[in-house]
């Protein structure tokens, strides 16, 4: 049984207290007013070079017609300066909300990814892999608190505590009104909050619910004399899995492609699907060496790390590979409703949108692509790194230019909440771990598993 | 010189496994082990060098993204530049996006056919080449294990191979 050490635990805390403060002091200095955006602008014109990367961008833009998906814009009208600096305003005050909104889903997204994995391997009665099947289970442990953060976080933009979810505004589905969108009532048969909620509350309790009995099956399992438990979570896994590709598909477009309401992609579902799946899959292989490292799960050898880092290979591939089917039929069509989405990125997002290809599949690519490093334990753990940050850079390019638009800027905010919910996570993982034996005993694939040789 | 092998045929792929890793033990010399299928992990306990096909895999990969990119730039920009969709083919850097789902095939059939063919020679292996194997059965269920005994005592060979669970055993001295 592994215990959670003390270390580790006041580690986790310090990160959340530090997230916390950083957060809460940036979230001081945020201008509030319109007013605070203009002496803002003032203090650039005069100071010169003081100014961070933000301020900077905004100032360029004043001069020419702003950000595709703004109202404005697609009416071919140049913002005057007292309106762009309403829409900086707006981005602003998103800007927490995304911040947080980023790193809650980025962890979810782990703990998801990592459950769909899970299921994977009973649905498919992989040989190799029991051995790593209760660290999967400690990182599905924050699949419950991961998803009712998130579920909360939705409530609150449905509630209008912010405004992330353009299409969530006040009459925006009225003719009448001055918020009236066409294209947005047009959807709002599916985009209208209560619905999106009730979706929410489906899809997670379905998750969770797996989660649990699968998590149930595999401990009766250990005490079992008969192979009945083990069968049971071979057909819950594949239940899972269906369930799971339609709601994980339905979720990507309701949390994440709703922020932009006027684009669409059909596969963006899948895109956000390999992300999760690489992010899922790097955080077993490091939550597995942290453990072989600290003395427990001796059964596991370089061929478990090896066949683990060819899954993070393959799947960043996979991701790059939809990633770019995504990204080159809109860029060749160029059709105006699509593409805007892209321009935005490129435009305001340069450096994240790049680099974020850069470590998301040229580095795994160079890295993982020999057979030999995919053994060499702190390779894996580079590469996992440098993969798992260029996935959260990846969802924070999903969210920023449709919540906060130019204003973004990777700041205390945005450091501090994924500070925070690094730390919780690790929290909640961990002590899940301690939770079972990290070796199941009478999985009757756990001898291949521990004889498993590449 | 005349050398003299020994042909052990064993009728199991686990059987052949331990007897290679026994036969090493002793420091026996295994010229080849003839098998109706692969055999996982034969190569690593034959002591074989590992393979550095791959390494060739990459080469020729690089090989297929310049072949690609060159004949691209040629076809599209510098030969017979289009307007295609709006876009205008003058540059090729600006136009790259269309051309990746070419420059990615070329790389794989490239990386692919090359090398199997690299395989084909490295393994001596061509059209109308007469097989090798000396025993028909290793096409069909059985194993054969070729060993060096110039200068042993087969006899003596002969009593430790069957040890190691071998149901038939040649001695065969070439004449050269």
């Amino acid at each position: 049984m592994y215990t959670l050490s003390k270390n580790l635990k006041l580690s986790a805390i310090i990160f959340m207290v530090v997230g916390f403060v950083l957060f809460a002091v940036d979230y001081v200095f945020l201008p509030k007013t319109i007013a605070d955006i203009e002496a803002m602008h003032a203090g650039d014109a005069h100071g010169g070079g003081h100014g961070d990367a933000t301020v900077a961008d905004a100032h360029e833009a004043d001069t020419h017609h702003v950000a595709a998906d703004d109202a404005h814009a697609e009416e071919g009208h140049v913002m005057t300066e007292e309106e762009h600096n309403e829409h900086l305003l707006a981005g602003y005050q998103n800007k927490p909300w995304s911040a947080v909104y980023i790193a809650a889903f980025f962890f979810f997204m782990i703990s998801l990814g990592c459950l769909a994995f899970y299921a994977v391997q009973y649905a498919a009665q992989a040989g190799w892999s029991p051995l790593l099947l209760r660290v999967m289970e400690g990182i599905t442990g924050y699949l419950l608190p991961g998803s009712i953060i998130m579920f909360v976080l939705l409530a609150l933009s449905g509630f209008h505590f912010n405004h992330m979810f353009h299409w969530m505004a006040d009459g925006i589905t009225d003719p009448a009104s001055d918020n009236y969108d066409k294209l947005i009532a047009g959807k709002s048969g599916w985009l209208n909050v209560p619905w999106l909620l009730i979706r929410a509350a489906i899809f997670i309790a379905g998750w969770n619910i797996y989660r649990f009995f699968a998590v149930k099956f595999s401990k009766e399992q250990d005490e079992a004399s008969d192979n009945k438990s083990h069968k049971k979570s071979f057909k819950i896994a594949a239940a899972f899995l269906v369930f799971f590709l339609y709601t994980e598909s339905m979720m990507s477009w309701d949390w994440i492609m709703s922020i932009d309401p006027h684009w669409f992609s059909t596969l963006f579902g899948w895109y956000v699907l390999a992300g999760m799946m690489v992010c899922g899959i790097t955080t077993i292989a490091l939550v597995t060496m942290i453990l072989k490292g600290a003395g427990y799960l001796q059964s596991v050898n370089d061929s478990h790390i090896h066949d683990l880092a060819k899954f993070m290979f393959g799947f960043s591939i996979f991701w790059t590979y939809l990633w770019f089917s995504q990204f080159m039929l809109i860029w060749y069509s160029n059709i105006p409703e699509e593409v805007t989405y892209y321009i935005q990125r490129i435009e305001d997002y340069n450096l994240p949108f790049f680099g974020m290809l850069v470590m998301n599949f040229l580095f795994p690519l160079l890295i993982l692509m020999n057979s030999d490093f995919k053994r060499v334990n702190w390779f894996v753990v580079m590469a996992g790194i440098v993969i798992l940050l260029g996935h959260y850079v990846d969802i924070f390019n999903m969210v920023m230019p449709g919540t906060v638009g130019q204003a973004w800027s990777f700041g205390f905010v945005e450091i501090g909440s994924l500070m925070f919910f690094f730390g919780l996570f690790v929290l909640i993982v961990f002590s899940s771990l301690t939770k079972r034996p990290l070796e199941p005993k009478r999985n009757p694939l756990i001898e291949e598993s521990k004889h498993f040789h590449y | 010189m005349a050398s003299t092998v020994i042909h052990a045929i064993y009728s199991d792929d686990d059987v052949l496994m331990n007897a290679v890793k026994e036969v090493r033990k002793k420091h026996l010399h295994i010229n080849e082990v003839y098998t109706p299928f692969p055999v996982h992990g034969l190569d690593k306990a034959m002591g074989l060098a590992p393979t550095r096909l791959a390494i060739t895999a990459f080469l020729y990969g690089c090989v297929g993204i310049t072949v690609a990119t060159l004949m691209m730039n040629f076809i599209m920009i510098e030969d017979w530049p289009q307007n295609i969709g709006g876009k205008p083919s003058f540059s090729y850097i600006e136009n790259m996006p269309a051309f990746v789902p070419i420059m990615f095939e070329l790389t794989v059939f490239f990386a692919a056919h090359l090398m199997v063919i690299t395989f084909y020679m490295r393994s001596k292996l061509w059209p109308f080449k007469k097989a090798e194997n000396p025993d028909v059965r290793t096409t069909d269920d059985h194993f054969l294990m070729e060993i060096d005994a110039t200068g042993k005592d087969g006899k003596e060979l002969a009593d430790f191979l069957v040890t190691t669970g071998a149901v038939e055993i040649n001695l065969i001295a070439n004449e050269a």
